[in-house]
């Protein structure tokens, strides 16, 4: 903090600003992992032209639509479809299985950002012919990220790399039948959305609000410090039915965790977990 | 005396993109066995594909094992670690690991600007920083803000890299850097 050609937020600053986020607008980023939340806050000022924590938390305080400008940097929504294509073809061979016995499949995807990965789980189950009885929770902390979730509506210039992934992840089909091209950008057809449900939800404020068969947070725990992944693996060990399945992104671990001992890992290459009662 | 000298860095990180794997490699052999500096290698790489680059890095520097660090992981000494595909590795307070998804920097992910920065932050001046062959501009700015804070850094000659690109990028920036020759690394690194 405070290095030469940097904008300027001291220890106390920062203290100050996370409590008057809480206060303000309820979002408390106190147990956010400190080192990304430096820099994302860094980048911000000095997008901002903002050289000190003091301008910085006079802005903010005063500034709803300021905020909400923050907000959108704080709060990473970088996503891909089909990211990990190993992590599909995984959840494909192992999870989907399993879930075909229920006749009526629950699915929370926490930290769903803009869609992106929802819609990939969608024709993966729609490919394994269980779309039609799975029921998606799709949550977000930034609402902006959900409006846009909801119109199914992508960047075309990623598609080429999609598709890609796509193919890796063993797809069945033809990746361009799951989407209409317009333009520069594609619509993910609604067949594969009707089943989604976007709903906000903040991990650290929030609690459970169903049982489900199926819980995916990859990526977004990262952004926590230890105390706080604790916390929300407890979350997600109480909204798991009985031997329900917990995916988490390729470099997260359930290593630091007092939830380890009541999950058993189905593969060690990729992060998925089983609820072992 | 070899404890003292090692003292001056708690970490040395290598960030490298197109061409750099050999001179990585090379350097990697130079390093004593008895060092107990931690090792961070960032370098530019596929996303999305299945990847044995730290296999393939371990054997052919003769190193038991290059650990692609998980979220939160302990940065252990004389462990070498290697910069997971598709995240940004960001360095904690009390030596641990923090990877993040945010945009890519310089169209990369991880960046090494990113880990140079975070290493900044975090460890001050006691950082070896190194910058080696690669086709774009990432590190550049990381590493001469490394440099503006006292901190060891060298570049690879780019006269002698087979990318010059990334090299020459810092040396643009910043006068405070040492550019050496794969050689000369290595006999610093043997020094350690």
């Amino acid at each position: 903090m405070g290095l030469p050609g940097r904008p300027e937020l001291l220890a106390h600053e920062l203290e100050q600003l996370l409590r008057m986020l809480y206060k303000v607008y309820g979002y408390d980023f106190t147990d956010y992992s400190k080192s990304s939340l430096l820099r994302r806050i860094l980048k911000f000022m000095d997008e901002n032209e903002l050289h000190t924590g003091s301008q910085l938390i006079q802005l903010l305080a005063g500034d709803t639509a300021a905020f909400q400008a923050f907000l959108e940097t704080i709060t990473v929504n970088v996503t891909e479809m089909f990211r990990d294509p190993v992590f599909y073809t995984t959840l494909r061979e192992k999870v989907l299985p399993v879930l075909a016995t229920y006749p009526q499949i629950n699915i929370w995807h926490a930290g769903c950002s803009t869609g992106e990965e929802v819609f990939s789980l969608c024709i993966l189950l729609f490919e394994a012919g269980l779309l039609h009885r799975t029921r998606i929770y799709a949550t977000d902390i930034n609402a902006a990220n959900l409006e846009k979730a909801r119109t199914g509506v992508l960047p075309m210039h990623h598609m080429r790399e999609y598709t890609v992934n796509y193919r890796q992840a063993g797809g069945k089909n033809d990746f361009s039948d799951y989407y209409t091209a317009l333009y520069d950008h594609v619509i993910i057809n609604k067949e594969m959305r009707e089943r989604v449900v976007f709903l906000q939800h903040n991990l650290v404020t929030d609690r459970s609000f169903n049982e489900f068969q199926l819980v995916l947070c990859r990526n977004v725990m990262i952004y926590f410090n230890k105390q706080l992944q604790n916390k929300v693996l407890k979350l997600f060990y109480d909204s798991l039915s009985s031997l329900g399945f917990l995916a988490l992104g390729m470099k997260e671990s359930l290593l630091f965790s007092e939830q380890k001992s009541k999950f058993s890992a189905i593969d060690p290459a990729v992060k998925i977990f089983r609820k072992k009662h | 005396m070899i404890a003292l000298k090692q003292d001056i860095y708690d970490i040395i990180i290598i960030g490298g993109s197109a061409g750099s794997i050999p001179v990585c490699i090379s350097l990697l052999t130079a390093l004593k066995k008895e060092q107990t500096v931690p090792v961070i290698l960032v370098i530019h790489r596929m996303r999305n594909v299945v990847s044995e680059l730290d296999t393939l890095l371990a054997k052919e520097a003769g190193i038991r094992k290059i650990m692609e660090p998980e979220d939160k992981q302990a940065i252990l000494p004389g462990k070498v670690y290697l910069a997971p595909q598709n995240y940004h590795l960001l360095f904690e307070e009390g030596g641990s690991f923090s990877l993040d998804y945010s945009d890519a920097v310089h169209y990369s992910r991880p960046s090494i600007d990113v880990s140079f920065e975070s290493a900044a932050e975090v460890y001050g001046k006691k950082v070896l920083a190194v910058l080696l062959s690669g086709a774009n501009a990432d590190g550049a700015k990381g590493l001469s803000l490394l440099a503006d804070i006292g901190a060891e850094c060298w570049v690879q000659d780019p006269d002698l890299a087979e990318y010059p690109a990334m090299p020459a990028a810092a040396i643009a920036i910043t006068d405070k850097i040492k550019v050496l020759s794969e050689e000369e690394m290595k006999q610093r690194l043997r020094d350690l």
